[in-house]
């Protein structure tokens, strides 16, 4: 019997702000323990919570750009339950009226390789609703110490509908959502640091079943490749139970990310009973016209809108975007000099995915910092259209204009690498190398086109790479007709 | 409501994590539905005009600008904690 994987992610993505979702104390990371706390955080009697504006705004932001409706009105509950993470012995979070309904995300699947685009789908969305983040637990032999500098911090949660069918499509659906709040400034989404972290529920059933089967809670999924890995392992092992006829029940799993297994953590107890009610120290938020239409001028184009623009406007090959559009100021700054010379948009896609990464990763500098800027790359990309210097010499061109901050005819004058011969030198060696190599001429002549390439490198030696090789090609097809 | 109100007093306990003598159930037991049955008051009104509301005041939308104020220095913030190592709060283990 063929059997099919059906998959739920929830996504806690972390909102970009100064401070905290409910008071004005500081939120970030890599603090000393328990500096980023105040009253409200630890939960102390007669603390009151009061909205963080921003982190309202970034939900918003974030939702619209994953396709969600916005409602008029949204609350805030209580989540009660006793756990050393929540000082407050509850978590305020929205139950029954989110900020953002419906939506999907649109992924892509691994191509057949990296030159190809892969599958394009869209993964349905249930909601995405707010939250404050809880403590962190640091677990030892004997007790566990908390750290409450995460506590308060806001917190997305994105539900997505059980529409995703392997590890792979949790992969891409993580990926875009990542790209996505990149792109927007809503969230680094950097899971090294907790700010976006995942957990998967995952049903296997005989393909043709219509009723979903039982699920299995999958958590410490600690990287975009551990969704996979764990997803696809867990797939696999519920598989094989189901096959040799035994049956899954309802339990939270853990992957074990080095071991590359899915553990048993615990069995599903009674159903968690929460006991929501309305948070009464907080107001319900309104949301109108305004606040949507604001928020809507501010999203960016999003990384697949860009992609398909690049190819088409720009003519750029897939793999090109491929690099490009992930770094929107990697993209950004490709754009403003595509824009001024849209002819030369790929030698200029070339230059930024391959020179200029280059250059800044073995520098540690960061694009905004580095000296070469797209008007000076600009100046590269003439010299060698115009037949100045050649596509070899322009590489050693680039390296000294990125150490200097020059325009390329200031390298190409100070180091002398504009050709010191004419024409008629040219020929010249075009006539040597002709005579000096008969073999390829024989070649050529008895119809080998590549042959050519062999007088072409002999000629490109003796001008010391600095002839123009279309200049020297159409030479020697002269003097060999 | 035809029946009076009653809390298991067991379940409540367990989900707060805490341990009661025989004597605290019984007491507690008969605290809550007394508390139970004065909120059941609300129920002799009829509220079929009335809207569901999340608050109880027509206020919204009260936040505040993501400006950083203050923070709590570490030993006011852990004063209260009956043990700590490290500046953290240390709590029984918890199995995961």
């Amino acid at each position: 019997m063929e059997y099919e994987a059906v998959i739920g992610l929830e996504v806690h993505v972390q909102i970009k702000a100064e401070s905290k979702i409910f008071t004005r104390c500081r939120a970030g990371f890599g603090y000393e323990p328990n500096t980023l706390v105040d009253p409200v955080i630890i939960g102390l009697p007669g603390a009151l919570p009061v909205m963080n504006k921003r982190a309202l705004d970034g939900i918003i932001k974030a939702g619209m750009a994953l396709n969600c409706a916005i409602p008029d009105q949204c609350k805030w509950d209580r989540k009660n339950y006793f756990y050393p993470d929540s000082p407050n012995n509850y978590q305020i979070t929205q139950y029954d009226q989110p900020i953002c309904e419906g939506g999907y995300v649109e992924i892509e699947l691994e191509g057949e390789s990296r030159n190809v685009m892969g599958e394009h789908k869209k993964i349905k969305l249930t909601r995405i609703h707010l939250e404050n983040d809880v403590g962190k637990l640091n677990h030892f032999s004997d007790d566990s110490l908390v750290d409450y500098n995460r506590a308060g911090t806001s917190l997305m949660e994105i539900v997505s509908e059980p529409d995703m069918h392997s590890g792979e499509d949790a992969f891409a659906f993580l990926t875009a959502i990542r790209q996505t709040m990149i792109y927007c400034g809503v969230s680094d989404c950097d899971m090294e640091k907790g700010q976006m972290r995942a957990d998967a529920n995952i049903s296997v059933r005989p393909v043709g079943q219509k009723e979903l089967g039982t699920k299995i809670e999958l958590k410490n999924l600690n990287s975009i490749t551990g969704v996979k890995n764990g997803i696809n392992y867990e797939i696999k092992r519920q598989t094989n139970e189901l096959r040799r006829g035994n049956v899954i029940t309802q339990a939270t799993w853990r992957w074990d990310a080095d071991a590359g297994r899915t553990e048993h953590m615990r069995d599903k107890e009674d159903a968690h009973d929460y006991r929501y009610f309305p948070d009464p120290d907080l107001m319900p938020v309104k949301i109108d016209d305004e606040w949507r239409n604001r928020i809507r001028s501010e999203i960016p184009e999003l990384p697949f809108d860009k992609q398909r623009r690049f190819m088409e406007e720009y003519e750029l090959p897939y793999t090109i975007t491929s690099v490009l559009v992930p770094d929107k100021k990697m993209s950004d700054y490709f754009e403003s000099a595509a824009k001024q010379n849209p002819q030369q948009a790929q030698t200029i896609g070339n230059y930024v995915v391959n020179d200029l990464q280059r250059e800044l990763y073995e520098s540690g500098v960061s694009l905004d910092e580095c000296k070469m800027t797209p008007d000076l790359l600009l100046t590269l990309v003439n010299t060698v259209d115009k037949g100045i210097i050649t596509k070899q010499i322009a590489k050693a061109v680039f390296t000294e204009m990125y150490k200097s901050g020059e325009t390329a005819e200031q390298v190409i004058e100070r180091k002398g690498l504009k050709p010191d011969f004419d024409e008629d030198q040219v020929i010249a060696w075009c006539k040597e190398a002709i005579a000096e190599n008969p073999k390829p001429v024989e070649d050529f002549k008895s119809g080998n086109e590549k042959a050519i390439n062999a007088l072409k490198g002999q000629v490109m030696k003796k001008s010391r790479g600095k002839a123009n090789p279309q200049a020297v090609d159409g030479l020697l097809r002269e003097l060999l007709s | 409501m035809s029946e009076t109100p009653h809390i298991d007093i067991d379940y409540v306990a367990k989900l707060a994590r805490i341990n009661l003598t025989n004597d605290e159930k019984a007491k507690f037991s008969n605290q809550l539905d007394s508390i139970l049955g004065y909120i059941e008051k609300l129920n002799e009104l009829n509220t079929d005009e009335v809207e569901p509301t999340a608050h109880p005041h027509e206020v919204f939308n009260v936040w505040q600008e993501d400006v950083v104020k203050s923070e709590m220095s570490v030993e006011k913030a852990l004063s209260n904690a009956p043990k700590q190592r490290q500046n953290m709060v240390v709590v029984p283990k918890v199995v995961e």
